[in-house]
């Protein structure tokens, strides 16, 4: 009798696996799930894991990026440099210049570095084309798949430059340098052509070394490349160490989410599978005494059971591996646009770990229970159905049957108290699914707090412009202030308007609410080095606020509000003064409040107009009054501006922050899939406990116990588990939060305000308790069902 | 004299077998009657005695119990119908083992919607009638096989029913216990208690019955009336 196949053995699994089939299904489905959600998890936790080096690898990006003068040093000499010693590969020179383009509507865009490369492929920075294909000819322009979206698209077009004669260019193609090399490409002629006419032409390196992962080594190799050269021609040079922190910094803050999601799936996993293969071992010991009867060995015992559970369990882990990859595709995809790495793929070694270690959770769950049927001597196994229960639960019924409920109810209640470990087993299923919902329902309302927190700007409806700082190129359909690369050509700027005419056709405008001018550039704080950007605010700002993490928003002249990011790195605090400089002027600004601002990495600070003498607005950002179309507004207000050299644009609702939406998105499928598995936790324990009590239930309605009572009995058995389940989860889902939330913001370099942390409302909270509930439920009614279904007389028999 | 079960032509064939399980029959039982169903194994009285109570559906023919036809009711009806109508009492007793004696008796009652205290002064009272008072608070798996019958006869009972149906009320029961049990059902059916009973029980069918129906291959052979034995 040893041995599968055919035989005996063979034959016991299969009727085994055949004759229960609400189990092999429950087994095979959960464990599909629980291994679907951890593929799911653990692909993104290895995607966001430095999601920047492994693109840089993959890319073989540049440690170094270097712009050189053609004029004083010629392109086989730069060529040379790539033997230099430490240098272990180079591309290039490439032309470069910057351009200002003017968008499809008319928006100005930041300066942008464009580079003449031949095709995406090189020995340095390999790009990784997105979308489209290769600028061929002149007028196609490869952009960066970072300025990607619905106002620029394949086949989109973009002007030069504003200036008369500027090149009209079309998007041919979206491609990704994981170093940051460009932010749009063309071919090496039509760089030279647009230079020809307008700009500077520059000369663009692509190094790689042996030494590069400090800054002391970066810097060395810089020296290296200047000595090798004439003296000024090394223009600029931009290190993989500055891009890849900048990077890291939006990648950092989904790990401490995904991990808390990680290790939820997991051990939901882990407690779903032991309590269903326990079970499923557990309440076939009187078949495994009959077997032990009629010959079977201990040891076939043992491995049948075990194959019962892990033929079913198998299926399940098969179908959850396909289903957590075809699940986290979408998501990779979207966390590859956000992280803008190269493309990513559910890592190999994801789909063997988890199902080897789902395998082995499930084969250990199954070991346990079975060892123990094996041991069983085989008059008790066979009694085991006949014999009285034991004593476990009877305080229980006891003590619900004084309880002022109908008797089915109380019947109910008391029955998980007959099994407390299975009870226990979904108390910690209901509570786990109830964590991640209460998690993620608070998570959510983060994120939307977030996205709503970050850009107080873009609550304006209008924006008018009247040039100067902060001015054109800061506004229009494309918003980025991307200002990458290296040292850039100077480009004129159009002449501004007057921004104090600009400001009284605003206060003039019918239709206007309020409004407030901003002034943006680059200025100094002393003891920061390098520029700071400096927003100055005119009016009543309160609008454009940021949330306050401390303090308060500026409200008169001689303030200042910095970011959290600003306050650790200058050593002050809120309260302190610090001395800054804008437009050659300086001055002495008290820091009343930290702004949850995370731009320019947390670098930016927030005053007062009024304490710059010569600062103007460029921009000014405008509500309209209730009822007044903002592009109508801006129509009629633009034909007032632009005669004055200004403009006037209506803002265009703002789309979600993408990396907010795939956040979201992962939390809501993550939450679906561990609550669906809560679910299926209960359905089982619930199926086993009923077709253990079958007899019982059968002689309840052979008394008189009508369907309905039934149902309810079977309901009234989770409700405790339910509420208990709730009432654990919800408190802990809030901890969770609480505690994610912060390292979250953190990772990302910041502090979090009230209305981002403070999420969860009293009602919300009792709703989600509910929901711990419900999951018990829903969980139960299937088998409350069959309870209520099966026949009387077929319940009598049954022992 | 008013019928209390009436079965007109009823048959029950399991699955899609040709043979019946039983009938078709006819049989009618009198209000206060003390029928016994005997035959041997496989000659149907299970399946007349889950007929009668409404546990299975005929295949053909009507069941007409305590007025009503119990072969028409709706699940729920019938569920009301049992814990309204019917008392039955089992071989293997069928009390539920995590419920104290007390609470087990009390359950018919409790799904009827009785009120607490009624249900339980009726407990009482049939326990102290039964002998088993002392048992209240005790769990079955304690009791003695007869003690756990009288448990069972007292639950049965709970409701008042017009019929108490006991399908081989002595068969797990050693002798002595027996000799109790069969008492308890003449005291019963000399209360007015229309009883049927299904028994191999030859002996325990004279001494409770005034007319016994013998089955054999699911049709009546003989249905016979003599005076108990007592």
């Amino acid at each position: 009798m040893t041995g599968f196949g055919n035989g005996a053995l063979g034959r016991v699994v299969r009727s085994g696996v055949g004759r229960r089939r609400v189990q092999t299904l429950v087994i095979a489905v959960a464990t599909m799930m629980a291994v679907a959600s951890a593929v799911v998890a653990g692909s993104l936790m290895v995607a966001t894991n430095a999601p920047f080096d492994r693109a840089f690898a993959q890319q073989h990006g540049a440690h170094l990026t270097a712009e050189f003068d053609p004029e004083r040093v010629s392109d086989d000499r730069l060529g040379a440099t790539g033997g230099l010693s430490g240098v272990t590969a180079s591309a290039g020179p490439f032309p470069t210049t910057t351009i200002s383009p003017v968008g499809p509507e008319g928006g100005h865009m930041p300066a942008l570095t464009l580079v003449g490369r031949p095709g995406p492929k090189s020995d340095v920075d390999a790009l990784d084309l997105k979308s489209g294909r290769w600028a061929r000819k002149a007028g196609e322009i490869v952009l960066s798949s970072s300025f990607a979206g619905p106002f620029l698209e394949l086949g989109s077009t973009m002007e030069s430059s504003d200036a008369p004669g500027g090149r009209t260019l079309t998007i041919v193609g979206f491609a990704m340098s994981a170093g940051d090399s460009a932010d749009l490409w063309a071919t090496p002629a039509q760089v030279r052509s647009l230079v020809a006419e307008d700009g500077r032409l520059g000369s663009q390196m692509l190094y790689r070394f042996d030494s590069a992962g400090t800054k002391a080594e970066i810097t060395g190799d810089r020296k290296r490349l200047a000595a090798a050269v004439p003296s000024g021609a090394l223009l600029g040079t931009q290190s993989w160490l500055d891009t890849k922190r900048a990077a890291d910094q939006g990648a950092a803050a989904t790990i401490p989410f995904l991990f808390a999601f990680g290790v939820l799936g997991i051990v939901m996993s882990v407690i779903i599978v032991g309590s269903v293969i326990s079970g499923a071992v557990g309440t076939g010991l009187r078949r495994i005494g009959i077997l032990k009867a009629i010959g079977f060995t201990p040891r076939e015992v043992v491995r049948a059971y075990v194959a019962q559970a892990l033929i079913p369990a198998g299926v399940g882990i098969g179908l959850g591996v396909v289903l957590g990859n075809v699940l986290a595709v979408p998501l990779l995809e979207d966390t590859e646009s956000v992280y803008g790495t190269a493309s990513l793929s559910v890592a190999w070694w994801v789909d063997v770990v988890v199902p080897a270690g789902a395998l082995l959770v499930v084969g250990v769950a199954a070991l346990v229970p079975a060892l123990r049927a094996g041991r069983l001597r085989t008059v008790d196994a066979i009694a085991v159905g006949r014999a009285p229960r034991t004593d476990r639960g009877q305080w229980a019924h006891r003590a619900a049957g004084r309880l002022p409920l109908p008797r089915p109810v109380t019947y109910g209640l008391a029955s998980p108290f007959a099994h407390p470990v299975r009870a226990i087993a979904m108390v910690l299923a209901v509570a786990f699914g109830t964590v991640a919902a209460t998690f993620a329902v608070g998570l959510t309302q983060s994120l939307n707090a977030v996205a709503a927190a970050q850009d107080p700007e873009d609550r304006a409806d209008v924006t008018a412009i009247s040039g100067g700082p902060g001015g054109g190129g800061n506004a229009g359909p494309v918003r980025t202030e991307k200002h990458r690369g290296p040292a850039s050509g100077g480009q004129e700027q159009p002449a501004p308007a007057d921004p104090e005419r600009v400001r009284a056709a605003v206060a003039a405008q019918p239709g206007t609410a309020s409004y407030y001018g901003v002034a943006q550039g680059d200025g100094s704080v002393a003891g920061v080095a390098g520029s700071v950007r400096i927003r100055l605010y005119q009016g009543d700002s309160g609008p454009g606020s940021f949330e306050m993490i401390s303090g308060h928003w500026i409200t008169g002249r001689g303030q200042v509000v910095v970011s959290t990011q600003f306050l650790e790195a200058t050593g002050n605090r809120v309260g302190d003064t610090v001395r800054v400089t804008f437009e050659k002027e300086s001055q002495r600004l008290r820091i009343v409040g930290e702004a949850f601002d995370t731009s320019d990495d947390g670098m930016r600070v927030h005053a007062d107009l009024g304490s710059f003498a010569t600062a103007e607005p460029g921009v000014f950002l405008i509500e309209v009054e209730p009822g007044v179309s903002p592009a109508a507004y801006a129509a009629e207000l633009a034909e007032v501006v632009r005669p004055l050299g200004g403009d006037a644009i209506a803002d265009f609702a703002g789309r979600g922050e993408s990396m907010i939406l795939v956040l979201e998105a992962m939390a809501v499928l993550l939450t679906l899939m561990l609550v669906s598995v809560a679910g299926l936790g209960v359905l089982n324990s619930v199926v086993l406990d009923t077709r253990e009590r079958v007899h019982d239930l059968g002689v309840c309605k052979a008394l008189g116990m009508s369907p309905r009572q039934t149902v309810v009995l079977v309901l009234a058995s989770v409700t405790g588990i339910g509420v208990l389940g709730g009432l654990a989860g919800v408190p802990a889902g809030f901890a969770l939060h609480g505690y994610v939330l912060p390292v979250m913001g953190s990772a990302a370099g910041t502090g979090l305000p009230p209305s981002v942390l403070d999420v969860y409302d009293t009602w919300q909270l009792a709703l989600l308790g509910l929901a711990g509930l419900l999951v018990a439920l829903l969980g139960a009614l299937l088998p409350a069902g069959w309870a209520a279904k099966v026949r009387t007389a077929t319940a009598l028999r049954t022992e | 004299m008013t019928q209390v079960i009436e079965l007109k032509g009823v048959a029950k064939r399991y699955g899609g077998a040709d043979a019946a399980a039983l009938g078709p029959v006819d049989i009618a039982v009198a209000q206060g009657e003390a029928l016994a169903v005997t035959g041997p194994s496989g000659s149907g009285k299970s399946t007349l005695l889950n007929l009668v109570a409404g546990l299975d559906r005929p295949t053909e023919g009507t069941v007409t119990v305590a007025g009503q036809r119990v072969d028409r009711l709706s699940e729920h009806a019938l569920a009301r119908f049992r814990r309204e109508r019917i008392g039955m009492v089992f071989q293997f007793f069928n009390l539920l083992d995590d419920l104290t004696v007390a609470d087990n008796i009390r359950l018919p009652a409790q799904l009827t919607g009785t009120a607490r205290r009624t249900a339980a002064a009726r407990a009482d009272e049939l326990m102290e009638v039964l002998g088993i008072q002392r048992h209240a608070r005790a769990y079955p798996g304690r009791l003695s096989g007869g003690e756990r019958q009288r448990v069972a006869v007292a639950r049965a009972l709970i409701n008042k029913p017009a019929l108490l149906l006991a399908d081989e009320p002595t068969g797990a029961l050693d002798t002595a216990s027996g000799q109790e049990v069969r008492e308890l059902l003449v005291d019963l059916h000399r209360g007015g208690q229309t009883v049927v009973l299904v028994t191999h029980d030859l002996e325990l069918a004279r001494a409770c019955a005034q007319r016994t129906i013998h089955l054999v291959d699911g049709h009546v052979a003989a249905d016979t009336r003599a005076e108990p034995v007592r």
